[in-house]
């Protein structure tokens, strides 16, 4: 079943054309990663399909209660609803609040208790409130990091910060996943925890995964589809096996030497 | 006198306020465009000015020389002041949460209009400037007074001169340059820190000549001179596009026309009411502005 | 969670015989009647001020025009218990009611943009309503002012105890509602606001709903504020709300803490007695509650809240460091 559709997406920035006709489509529990040089596009794409930007051209279709529905030009706390979540390249934490709020958070919009039952602490208010905080220690003990519900989560070290974006947007339910650079400053050990992770949430969640990485050997490692984007531009799509003995990924990577010497 | 006559004079009277909104405006717009604060203090600037031209012209009589003088004066001061603002009041929250910058510009703001009112030399109380003798011109009934022309004439030369500085300069290119991205400009070898002040003290010299060209043609200055010019001219700013020199201008221009003529066609009272009414009107209508870039925050 | 609930009763138990006291001794004149009026005024500022910190602290957007909704709220008490002959908490809801229709107004263009566009609006807002109240004379008596509005009780020698049991109760009100909303779900979406609106959006909240949400009710509360501020004074004059009124809430906020319900009470009590007997300071306030601003913002944004935490944080390291020496003399 196809859970995302990207049809033809372009965006221009003063000129530059930043994007120009993009096209994927995932099926229900690919693991997809979106590669490329710095600039070429990708966070621009992620930010595309989760309503950040509205395209110029083209549109986008999310799999929502299996029936395909056009998300183009929808807010991204909609997008969010209909069963989307994301990380950012440069984590973006609720900093001052602690590691439980950051995840009640995204719990926020599947909560049934009105603000009028808040003031008044109705039973209602009560009764959800402990299961919201029941589902959330639950997430951080799959994440090894419910110890440290009360912390704030600023005061995290890194790996866990980006360990704890990731749990907070499994908070919102999601069936698509789109990480944007996970492994970022991370050490290889720890990029191989994450790529552990990653495969884990994909089965206890049953999640489509897509994600941007410059880090090749979790990209080649867990992606089973790959990706690349130069100058806003798809150049190739394909198994790791294939990316990697592709001219055209070789040259945008390394530049026209290879080519010469190919 | 015909209506058309009136709607003349109105206009005149109208573009030489909105010349003074649009020096203004053009301090919040180029500090906006390089640091993205609304500088609450822009206005009180305008009234330290205002007091510096005051003090040179009431040492020596008034002549047109005193007058220039009065100028450079109040515009050295100013952009030592704005200077000094930037370096100890809004450098240290560069990082930090846009409120914290805001709630300081508006601490400014009241420490320097409140700052006046203690200082003896100052005080509360209103007093008359002391600008040249008044002539009229009459071109066909509609009339231009001299201080109307010293308006004109000082601020489009100041906003030539701006102009040619912004584009034109190495500093202008490096102005340009960090506000459209400081960390790149930074990159480049560009001195961030330095561009900064400097545009503080463009814009806050501006500003000065601004206040003796307000002060001048009320002819009057106070502690709290500076606030009603200094809102009116911040929506001039956004008015024309927030960041946007041009756009500054043309504001200013329309802001001044739009308050001229509700005073002389509408309400005298409702002449401060109209720069709010125009703001809610942009905010609804193209938040962008006339001239402006949508800028959307960095994800 | 027990021990949780244990506090809270404790909490209550003591507000309520706190309360009941204090209407005792200004009813039998052991506080005097220049003493309770103080705490009567404190506690109206610290009503607005917990309605400013609402959404300035709490959501991060800055308002500057705060005087200017409670001058629409006491101007609608005033006018409805003056001319409709309204009863007290009638008026006073519905002026709370007018006030949020303006806020919303002010909120629904303004809010979609950044946070500064706010400030100066609401700035503006301030300054365009206190001339309109100038002019609207029928209903505000203009320049000259509004006289003769009718206090809490009709009985002269009751009205400092009714002053007082209006105030505390509508300001006791005005915490739990904040408290309580801030404590929950809707609490924390709008927290999140304030933290990263990009996050918050992409966590599926609705980043302009809650911003108009809470600066409705600010609103709302500010109103209320407003007409207590009416009633209690009995008389009202445009120049009453300048913007220096508002800048004095934005104190109380930012010296408090901003986002802290304590801290604006503590220092809307402590600020409003201050101010009172330092009246002769009168110009020179004005100078140093902007460096107050300042100074606050440089080097301690989280204001005197802040400051206890750092001193607790540094009573505790202390004592742990104590507790190492003995070990180590122990040993040794």
């Amino acid at each position: 079943m196809t859970v995302l559709k990207v049809e033809n997406i372009s965006i221009c920035f003063g000129g530059l054309k930043a994007v120009s006709n993009f096209n994927l489509q995932l099926e229900e529990g690919e693991l997809v990663g979106l590669i490329g040089p710095n600039g070429a596009g990708k966070t621009t794409i992620f930010n595309m399909i989760t309503g950040v930007y509205a395209p110029d051209e083209g549109r986008i279709l999310l799999n929502s209660k299996d029936v395909l529905k056009n998300i183009t030009g929808l807010k991204p706390h909609q997008i969010t609803r209909l069963g989307m979540a994301r990380t950012f390249q440069n984590i973006r934490l609720f900093k001052d609040l602690t590691v439980l709020d950051n995840v009640r958070i995204a719990y926020h919009f599947n909560v049934k208790y009105n603000a009028l039952q808040s003031i008044f602490r109705t039973l209602g208010y009560y009764k959800e409130e402990a299961e919201v905080r029941e589902k959330a220690l639950t997430l951080l003990k799959l994440f090894k990091i419910e110890q440290k519900s009360d912390e704030l989560a600023k005061n995290l070290p890194y790996g866990e910060q980006r360990k704890l974006e990731i749990a907070r947007a499994l908070a919102t339910n999601p069936r698509l996943l789109l990480l944007d650079e996970p492994a970022a400053g991370m050490n290889p050990q720890e990029t191989k925890d994450l790529m552990q992770l990653i495969q884990f949430i994909r089965e206890e969640f049953k999640l489509t995964i897509l994600l941007i990485e410059h880090d090749m050997n979790l990209v080649m490692g867990i992606c089973e589809r790959i990706v690349v984007l130069d100058y806003g531009q798809q150049i190739a799509a394909g198994s790791p096996e294939e990316i990697k003995k592709d001219p055209r990924v070789i040259k945008a990577y390394l530049g026209e030497e290879v080519e010469t010497g190919a | 006198m015909g209506i058309l006559q009136e709607f003349l004079q109105q206009m005149v009277n109208g573009l030489a306020l909105g010349s003074i909104y649009a020096l203004i405006a053009l301090g919040y717009t180029m500090v906006y465009g390089i640091v993205q604060l609304i500088n609450f203090a822009h206005g009180d600037i305008l009234m330290l000015g205002a007091f510096a031209g005051f003090f040179v012209l009431i040492a020596a009589p008034v002549t047109p020389l005193t007058f220039i003088v009065a100028f450079l004066v109040a515009m050295l001061v100013c952009a030592l002041i704005g200077i000094i603002i930037e370096r100890t009041c809004y450098k240290p929250l560069r990082s930090a949460p846009r409120i914290n910058a805001l709630i300081t510009a508006i601490g400014v703001s009241m420490f320097l209009e409140n700052g006046a009112r203690v200082v003896p030399q100052i005080g509360p109380n209103p007093r008359q400037y002391p600008t040249l003798p008044n002539v009229n011109y009459d071109f066909g009934g509609v009339g231009v007074s001299r201080i109307q022309a010293i308006v004109f004439l000082v601020s489009i030369s100041l906003m030539v001169v701006l102009n040619y500085m912004v584009n034109h300069t190495k500093i202008g290119k490096a102005m340009r340059a960090v506000s459209h991205d400081r960390n790149a400009g930074s990159l480049m070898g560009i001195n961030v820190n330095r561009v900064i002040s400097f545009t503080f003290a463009v814009g806050s010299s501006l500003a000065a000549a601004a206040g003796i060209l307000f002060a001048s043609a009320y002819p009057q200055v106070e502690p709290y001179m500076g606030i009603m010019p200094g809102l009116k001219a911040f929506v001039a700013a956004v008015l024309g596009g927030i960041g946007s020199i041009p756009g500054a201008m043309i504001g200013g221009f329309i802001m001044g026309i739009a308050e001229t003529l509700t005073k002389g066609f509408i309400s005298s009272q409702l002449a401060d009411a109209i720069a709010f009414g125009i703001l809610i009107i942009i905010l609804v209508v193209k938040p962008s502005g006339i001239l402006g870039r949508n800028v959307s925050e960095k994800v | 969670m027990s021990n949780n609930r244990n506090r809270k009763i404790r909490i209550a138990a003591f507000s309520a015989l706190g309360f009941i006291g204090m209407v005792g001794f200004i009813y039998w004149g052991i506080i005097d009647e220049y003493t309770a009026q103080i705490l009567t005024f404190a506690a109206i500022n610290v009503i607005i001020a917990l309605s400013l910190n609402l959404i300035s602290g709490f959501t991060g957007q800055l308002a500057l025009g705060h005087a200017g909704f409670m001058a629409i709220g006491a101007y609608s008490t005033a006018a409805l218990v003056m001319q409709l002959k309204a009863p007290i908490l009638a008026a006073i809801l519905t002026g709370g009611v007018i006030t949020a229709v303006f806020g919303f107004l002010i909120g629904f263009p303004t809010l979609r943009m950044r946070g500064d566009y706010l400030a100066i609006v609401t700035l503006g807002f301030g300054e365009i309503i206190r001339v309109l109240m100038i002019n609207a004379e029928k209903i505000t008596g203009g320049a000259a002012g509004l006289k003769g509005i009718p206090s809490f009780s009709e009985d002269y020698t009751l009205n400092p105890v009714f002053s007082f049991i209006w105030v505390y109760l509508f300001m006791i009100g005005t915490i739990i509602l904040i408290n309580n909303l801030i404590k929950s779900s809707q609490g924390r979406a709008i927290v999140s606001i304030r933290e990263d609106e990009i996050a918050a959006n992409a966590m599926g909240i609705n980043v302009f709903y809650y911003k108009m949400f809470s600066f409705t009710l600010s609103a709302f509360i500010a109103g209320i504020g407003g007409g207590l501020y009416a009633l209690f004074f009995g008389y009202l004059n445009p120049t009453m709300f300048n913007f220096l009124k508002s800048v004095d809430f934005l104190v109380i906020v930012v010296l408090g803490g901003m986002g802290s319900i304590v801290g604006t009470i503590a220092t809307g009590f402590i600020l409003t007695y201050l101010q009172e007997f330092l009246r002769f300071l009168k110009d020179y306030r004005l100078v140093i509650y902007p460096l107050i601003l300042i100074v606050i913002m440089l080097f301690k944004p989280a204001g005197l809240i802040g400051l206890l935490e750092d001193f607790k944080t540094w009573r505790r390291r202390r004592l742990a460091e104590g507790k190492g020496v003995l070990k180590a003399g122990e040993r040794a």
